[in-house]
């Protein structure tokens, strides 16, 4: 038997290494002096670390601008996220209205129509409504892209609240709404963290829409940021690492606070079939 | 009564910025789809003219929107499976009684998922450069030849497939986990009794036993492979000789950077029709292969 558990953990741990060498890489690279890591012999770690790379994104390449524009943006579409479709969630598990079920599955069904089919009208509309290039271009496609999955999420949730305590509180007097912020609303704690963070994740991650929509730069996104950075800095690895190390390093540390809540929401989400 | 107008009141919100925002653009595009929207519609909607089915008939005789389709099929085709197994083997670690600091390693194993696509391609880019990239490197330490990954049109889908599958493959171990974790332990020991050896009980119980778990990951990692756009854009910007070039890069192309809306609706509306019929084949294959 000894053998063998030899064996898997040393796979694990190989697995393991490999799977974050990128990233300890970046690290490392974000910390060298220009031009270190394409040098011969290659090099692993700084000769001597220094921060020349994060202060010269600050200064010249106005990442502090990009930075805000994410935290901003992705706090404001979870913030909307929560808002909308937390009640709705609920009401889909608990309460019954005319037309429920038929609408949900609609909804469902709507989940495998990928997003980019909307961008391009979506483009339009904003351009005729002159919303392109502002923050509010970018936050219309959250209901797209949060919107049915986050109410997905929260009724499959609220489906667990025992229907005698919503009924106990009906007996007593208490109409819907404080119901649902009365008794509801804390119950569904943990699943509000859950689809925070994938919404917060999602719109700090997403690529293609701001591309799409912000031509402006100094409304530019930490990933659209980057891979601009990225075309006109070929040759500036250590300085481009940086610029990696910031846009991954905020999400990884929320990921690794919050990392409960984020496994259970993926696996809610998952079980769609 | 009372309780179903406050249920309207719960879900009316969101149904309409739903509605608005995501189910009438989706029409919006059907329809741009049979029109010839381009940049002089753009700048006056007088210009704008129905057109049928010309845009998918086009786009049908287009060659490189063909040499798109293959490029993203080879990422299906071959980045699928092997996310899986990836996904599959890391679970299967995990889940094993002989292994150590599971927290730990399925934590490692779970970070390029949340990663920023943009920025790990950015790193993927160096780490795989030809001269001085880490990839090169290990492998010319090995003994084998340097492989001018990402300007050679041979190599370069397979060095996006091998980045896609290291940033997507802690996902879909975190559901095969829980679906390892739900086969009850008294089938295995029951085998054991019976003298299965470790590969016996992994082909006659943990295979059928995940065979639900499967479905569902392989129609989730398909509809997410066939959406390839950052990849390219980030690391070959479709080339080497248009090598790379996604269904979704040529339809943005095609849509933001020579404005022809309503062909780039027509190949959204294309790649939804596949990534359709493919998920259904699945369930179709699935419900076979049960009986």
């Amino acid at each position: 038997m000894k053998p063998r558990a030899l064996l898997l953990n040393g796979l694990m741990l190989g697995a393991g290494l490999l799977t974050l060498f990128p990233l300890l890489w970046m690290l490392s690279a974000s910390l060298m002096a220009p031009g270190e890591s394409s040098g011969f012999p290659i090099r692993v770690l700084p000769q001597s670390p220094t921060l020349f790379n994060y202060r010269e994104l600050f200064s010249h390449a106005g990442i502090g601008q990009y930075l805000l524009n994410s935290v901003l943006l992705s706090c404001a579409a979870t913030v909307l996220s929560l808002l909308f479709n937390v009640s709705a969630g609920y009401a889909f598990a608990k309460l019954r209205f005319q037309g429920r079920e038929r609408i949900f599955k609609v909804m469902l069904g709507a989940l495998v129509i990928p997003s980019q089919v909307a961008m391009l009208p979506l483009f339009l509309l904003l351009k005729y409504m002159g919303l392109v290039n502002t923050y509010g271009a970018v936050l219309v496609l959250v209901p797209a892209m949060a919107g049915i999955f986050g109410i997905f999420l929260v009724r499959q949730y609220a489906l667990t609240i025992p229907d005698a305590l919503l009924e106990a509180a009906r007996m007593d007097g208490a109409s819907e709404f404080q119901i649902f912020r009365i008794i509801v609303l804390p119950l569904l704690t943990p699943i509000l963290v859950t689809l925070g963070i994938f919404t917060f994740l999602g719109t700090w991650n997403d690529f293609m829409w701001p591309l799409i929509v912000l031509t402006d730069k100094d409304l530019y996104t930490l990933p659209v940021a980057l891979a601009s950075l990225s075309r006109e800095h070929v040759q500036d690895n250590e300085l481009m690492m940086a610029g990696s190390v910031l846009t991954v390093l905020p999400v990884l540390l929320l990921f690794l606070g919050l990392q409960r809540y984020y496994i259970q929401g993926l696996l809610v989400g998952s079980v769609k079939g | 009564m009372n309780t179903q107008r406050a249920a309207w009141c719960f879900v009316a919100p969101a149904l309409l910025v739903i509605s608005v925002f995501f189910f009438l653009p989706v029409l919006a595009a059907l329809i741009m789809s049979m029109t010839d929207f381009d940049i002089y519609a753009l700048a006056d909607l007088r210009n704008l003219r129905f057109v049928g089915l010309r845009n998918y008939v086009e786009l049908l005789q287009t060659p490189l929107f063909w040499q798109a389709l293959g490029n993203t099929l080879y990422f299906v085709v071959l980045g699928v499976p092997l996310s899986i197994a990836a996904s599959l083997g890391a679970a299967l670690l995990l889940h094993s009684r002989l292994t150590w600091f599971k927290g730990l390693f399925r934590t490692a194993f779970f970070a390029p998922v949340v990663t920023s696509l943009v920025a790990v391609a950015v790193i993927w880019r160096y780490l795989l450069h030809t001269r001085y990239g880490m990839i090169n490197y290990g492998l010319q330490e090995l003994g084998l030849p340097a492989v001018d990954w990402l300007n050679d049109p041979q190599w370069a889908m397979p060095a996006i497939i091998l980045f896609a599958v290291w940033k997507n493959f802690g996902y879909n171990m975190i559901i095969f986990l829980a679906g390892l974790q739900s086969i009850p332990e008294d089938l295995y020991e029951a085998a054991g009794l019976d003298g299965a050896g470790t590969w016996q009980q992994f082909r006659y119980i943990t295979w059928p036993m995940l065979g639900p778990t499967l479905l569902m990951v392989s129609i989730l990692s398909m509809t997410g492979y066939f959406q390839l756009f950052a990849e390219p854009y980030v690391m070959t910007q479709g080339g080497p000789v248009q090598s790379t070039v996604s269904v979704l890069y040529f339809m943005y192309e095609q849509g933001f950077k020579w404005w022809n809306l309503g062909a780039a609706s027509a190949v959204a509306f294309v790649l939804f029709a596949i990534m359709f019929c493919v998920t259904l084949l699945q369930l179709r294959f699935a419900k076979g292969g049960e009986v």
